[in-house]
């Protein structure tokens, strides 16, 4: 077992874990953060991407113990301060979702394309997001959800409060 | 967004954003594999890596030893635990069924066919043991082709289906149809593969289950878009679980496409395992396993012969089609390639005579089932890729030739040749709106230029038609399915006005929690957020079908508008009591019960509600209580239609087809929410023209699936699509009150044959008048080589 010290969304964790646990595992499993997905195991889907020291990442490719020391953020840490992000925002305007599997991971990559490209255009969002498939959407709400965001982030932040509750199935 | 009284938005065809969306975009969804019991335990398949094999067999030994494992169980353990073989929903005549065990017994049938399993205390530990269970097997010859399965001396798949044949079907009338084809000006054939597809919803499968010895019930969470279909198959069928003892949850499923409608081995085993175990169980496939076991789609082979008059008008239609269902029959395989099929083959033309035969073969491969769109976007290739042939041979414009053709709109109920009655339609103005929108004569014009540049653009046109809701049950029943094809909604109305709606449709992304209460707050005219839609739970919804077949707005959303129509006639009875009238003076308008003619004397909505369970006051005779269950049977399918056109300009050095645009105009009647309408078409249209272009399940001789991983099979990717135009016309159903049709397989039929035309119709320089899809790079490159080789081009 080895010991690992990491900042999730903000919030210190330490614990020991199997060398070989995958990062995804470990927020699923041992934080029960089950926001992250799992879609594939050839890191194609990219349902599990997260941000690991601000970059995004395919948590299915990254074991535990290299995030050892660093900074993670899910899904579950992308609304602040009450307020969505203007991403997430975006998905729900633009109707970016249908059965909402590979929303966490959309989200997290396109935050990830927005820090280094703040003003993608239709092909560069695109091609930021082709590491991560959709089978609902055929992509075209997905762009226009960006776009969105790429707007209300210039403007300033999302004006939709993180809800209290949601509605739900059984 | 909230609807006041006096002040009422109609919300029946308002773009509304989901109201499921936040739970989805925070992260805070339960889905599956996101359930996680105190004391659960993980199962891992062992899984056979030949196609055909005996078992000699299995040596668990050394599984049983891995730390943490609790338990390993065989094909045989279950079997001699009372565990049945999973049926076959759908019968045909003179069918011949299999003996499809949860786990093989003796034999495996298909790479993937599951032979034992491991529980562990962790996923991590019954990965380990799985990899140590040791299997004898006795390699046997396979057999995957289906046209190879049914030749002399094939593999034999089941020992009770000789040749491998488990149906042979035929629809229409065969001498006619030989007839009008002799009779012909022209008749074009052709010879169609239509391949295999996977689903590949991005959730893989995922099953848990728990038993309560305090209650003795079984509780399973399972990737399913029918929970009922699950308990009713499961529990009277396999596992012999008493309904009222067992309780199925289908919980957020992220995305089914059909592939989660079967009952499959692991959701059995699971169930048994709990029991046995005295443990939760869970299960959750890796991408792989998708790859393997879920029921796979599509896969046959067709000829074709279509006959036309001198007058380019369609004269007959003949089919004979050798349909895949690979090595066992999932639920409703027998009906994909016939009903679903056949049925569809009038297309949206007027054709004299249609004859169709379809072999049903076995094969060692994956099972083949539904698979979005199941069957009808088979008969719609097949329609729409022989009519662009056709246009060829007969040297007319696609689009004329077409336009000749189609079905008057004064024809409806149109009576087809294939036995249905389609309700109502009109296709000609999404033809003309379609090339309208893509500029046709304009684009034949940029056409030719580009080509006298060496650029080779393509346009591709399909008309389409769809059915959705397959009913009534009466008569689905008499064609062999084993099941009726109704859905129950269910309207509780709390005393203090607010609803709750039990659904027996199921949303696996198709928004439900918003379309239907959009219906709800209508009818009401209540706020919406005063409106809860439950559904995928056996323990508080009735017994309902699930969806599949695009079938929730036109059969689900009738249901619990027939409840919402009994409610309110309840409701005015009452009130008209409270208010001293008539009933048939009182109306419900804008949330309020009021005397006709005299506004001020009436209830509010809320007042009427706590009046029902007060029950100080009621009519004589009236229950207390204000809820309503409907089960809504339809007396027909619906038939949503339309035009789609896709341009496309392929690189003729490399292959390479580039999707440049794509035009939608559908006609899907009434439209609830036209978001999540369009958002609908949009998957589909992705999904159709993937298989166009790069989507293929294929496998080697020996029955070894060579696009066994999404680094292998072609799932298309944000950055290979463009955006879609997409426009509508609005033709209402005659079959139900909401006038709806159904609109989530469309796209998925309407774009194959579009795509592939478009890349024939770029090809069409170099002489090259067919290739079947996928139209993959190498294959178009090929033929070009081959073209050029013949001083084509």
């Amino acid at each position: 077992m080895a010991r690992i010290s990491l900042k999730v969304n903000g919030t210190q964790h330490v614990h020991e874990v199997e060398p070989r646990m995958l990062l995804v595992h470990y927020l699923r499993e041992v934080l029960s953060l089950t926001g992250t997905h799992v879609g594939c195991d050839t890191s194609q889907c990219g349902a599990c991407t997260v941000l690991l020291d601000g970059k995004a990442v395919k948590a299915c490719s990254v074991l535990a113990v290299q995030a050892d020391g660093s900074e993670v953020k899910t899904v579950e840490g992308l609304a602040q301060d009450g307020r969505l992000h203007p991403l997430q925002e975006g998905f729900w305007e633009e109707h970016g979702l249908q059965c909402g599997f590979c929303t966490p991971g959309m989200l997290m990559a396109a935050y990830g394309l927005l820090q280094s490209n703040p003003h993608p255009d239709e092909h560069a969002i695109r091609a930021g997001l082709e590491g991560n498939l959709c089978r609902c959407t055929g992509y075209h709400n997905i762009v226009k959800a960006v776009q969105h965001a790429t707007k209300t982030m210039a403007e300033g932040t999302s004006k939709t409060a993180a809800p209290a509750r949601t509605v739900g199935a059984a | 967004m909230a609807t006041q009284p006096g002040n009422v938005e109609r919300l029946f065809g308002k773009a509304m954003k989901r109201r499921e969306d936040p739970r989805f975009i925070t992260g805070r969804a339960t889905f599956t594999d996101d359930i996680k019991l105190p004391g659960m335990t993980y199962a891992v398949f062992v899984r056979s890596p030949l196609a055909s094999a005996r078992i000699r067999g299995i040596d668990v030994a050394k599984a049983r030893a891995v730390p943490g494992v609790r338990a390993v169980f065989t094909g045989k353990d279950m079997a001699d635990g009372g565990v049945k073989g999973i049926p076959a929903g759908w019968l045909l005549p003179d069918i011949k069924l299999t003996d499809h065990r949860p786990l093989a017994v003796d034999r495996v049938r298909h790479v993937g066919d599951a032979v034992a399993v491991v529980v562990a205390e962790t996923p991590y530990a019954a990965r380990d043991a799985a990899d140590l269970v040791e299997v004898d097997y006795e390699e046997l010859p396979a057999v995957a082709d289906a046209v190879k399965a049914l030749a002399p001396g094939a593999p034999q798949v089941h020992e009770n289906a000789p040749g491998n044949r488990c149906f042979h079907w035929e629809i229409g009338d065969k001498a006619k149809a030989e007839a009008a084809l002799k009779g012909a000006a022209k008749v074009v054939k052709v010879s169609l593969v239509n391949q295999r597809l996977i689903a590949n919803a991005i959730e893989p499968r995922a099953c848990a289950a728990s038993y309560s010895p305090a209650t003795d019930e079984l509780t399973l969470w399972v990737t399913s878009q029918n929970p009922h279909v699950h308990r009713l198959i499961m529990g009277a069928f396999v596992l012999g679980i008493p309904e009222h003892k067992f309780r199925v949850i289908a919980p957020d499923v992220g995305g089914g496409f059909g592939s989660k409608i079967f009952i499959y081995p692991e959701e059995v085993a699971v169930s048994w395992l709990t029991r046995k175990l005295g443990a939760p169980v869970k299960w959750t496939a890796e991408r792989r396993e998708s790859f393997l076991t879920d029921s796979h789609g599509r896969d046959h082979h067709s000829q074709v012969e279509m006959g036309f008059d001198a007058h380019g008008k369609v004269a007959g239609l003949r089919v004979k089609t050798v349909a895949n269902l690979g090595a066992y029959l999932t639920l409703f395989a027998p009906a994909v390639p016939t009903y679903l099929y056949g049925t569809l083959l009038n297309g949206v033309y007027d054709f004299p005579s249609i004859f169709c035969e379809v072999d049903g073969v076995f094969t060692h491969t994956t099972p083949v089932d539904a698979y979005r769109g199941a069957g009808r976007p088979e008969a719609c290739y097949l329609l729409e890729r022989t009519m662009d042939i056709a246009a060829r041979t007969l040297q007319l414009d696609p689009a004329e030739l077409r336009r000749r053709n189609y079905i008057g709109k004064d024809r409806f109920p149109f009576q087809t040749q294939v036995a249905l009655v389609y309700d109502s339609g009109n296709y000609a103005p999404t033809l003309e709106r379609a090339l309208k929108m893509v500029g046709y004569e304009h684009f034949r014009t940029s056409q030719a230029e580009a080509r006298a540049k060496g650029r080779y653009l393509g346009l591709g046109i399909s008309t389409y038609i769809e059915a959705c809701g397959i009913a009534p049950s009466q008569v689905v029943g008499s064609l062999g399915a084993q099941a009726g094809l109704y859905e129950s909604g269910t309207v509780r109305v709390h005393p203090t006005g607010k609803v709750t709606v039990l659904t027996g449709s199921h949303s696996h992304g198709q928004g439900h929690e918003t379309t239907f209460a959009q219906l709800v707050a209508d009818e009401l005219s209540i706020p919406i957020d005063d409106v809860e839609i439950v559904h995928g739970d056996t323990g508080r919804i009735p017994f309902g079908m699930g969806t599949y077949g695009s079938r929730s707005g036109a059969v689900g959303g009738t249901a619990i508008h027939m409840s919402l129509e009994k409610l309110k006639a309840k409701g005015r009875r009452l009130a008209a009591h409270l208010l001293e009238a008539a009933p048939e003076d009182v109306e419900f308008k804008n949330g309020r019960f009021s005397v006709k003619g005299a506004p001020d004397r009436g209830k509010a909505w809320a007042e009427v509600t706590l009046a029902a369970y007060l029950a100080h006051s009621m009519p004589a005779g009236m229950e207390p209580g204000l809820e309503e269950t409907s089960f809504y049977d339809p007396s027909n399918f619906t038939f949503p239609f339309g035009t789609h056109i896709a341009v496309v300009e392929v690189d003729i050095a490399t292959g390479r087809t580039e999707l440049l645009r794509y035009v939608a105009v559908d006609d899907v009647g009434n439209v609830i929410n036209p978001t999540i309408v369009d958002g609908q078409l949009h998957g589909g249209i992705a999904q159709g023209a993937a298989q166009a272009l790069w989507e293929w399940a294929t496998y080697d001789d020996n029955g070894q699936l060579l696009t066994g991983s999404l680094m292998d099979y072609g799932l298309p990717r944000a950055d290979q699509l463009p955006k879609f135009e997409t426009d509508r016309t609005v033709t209402p159903s005659p079959v139900n009150p909401l006038g709806v049709k159904g609109a989530g397989e469309a796209g998925t039929i309407a774009s194959t044959p579009a795509v592939a035309n478009a890349v024939l119709d770029a090809l069409s320089p170099f002489g090259i008048t067919h290739l079947d899809i996928p139209l993959t790079p190498a294959k178009v490159w090929q033929a070009v080589q081959d073209a050029r080789g013949k001083g084509k081009g």
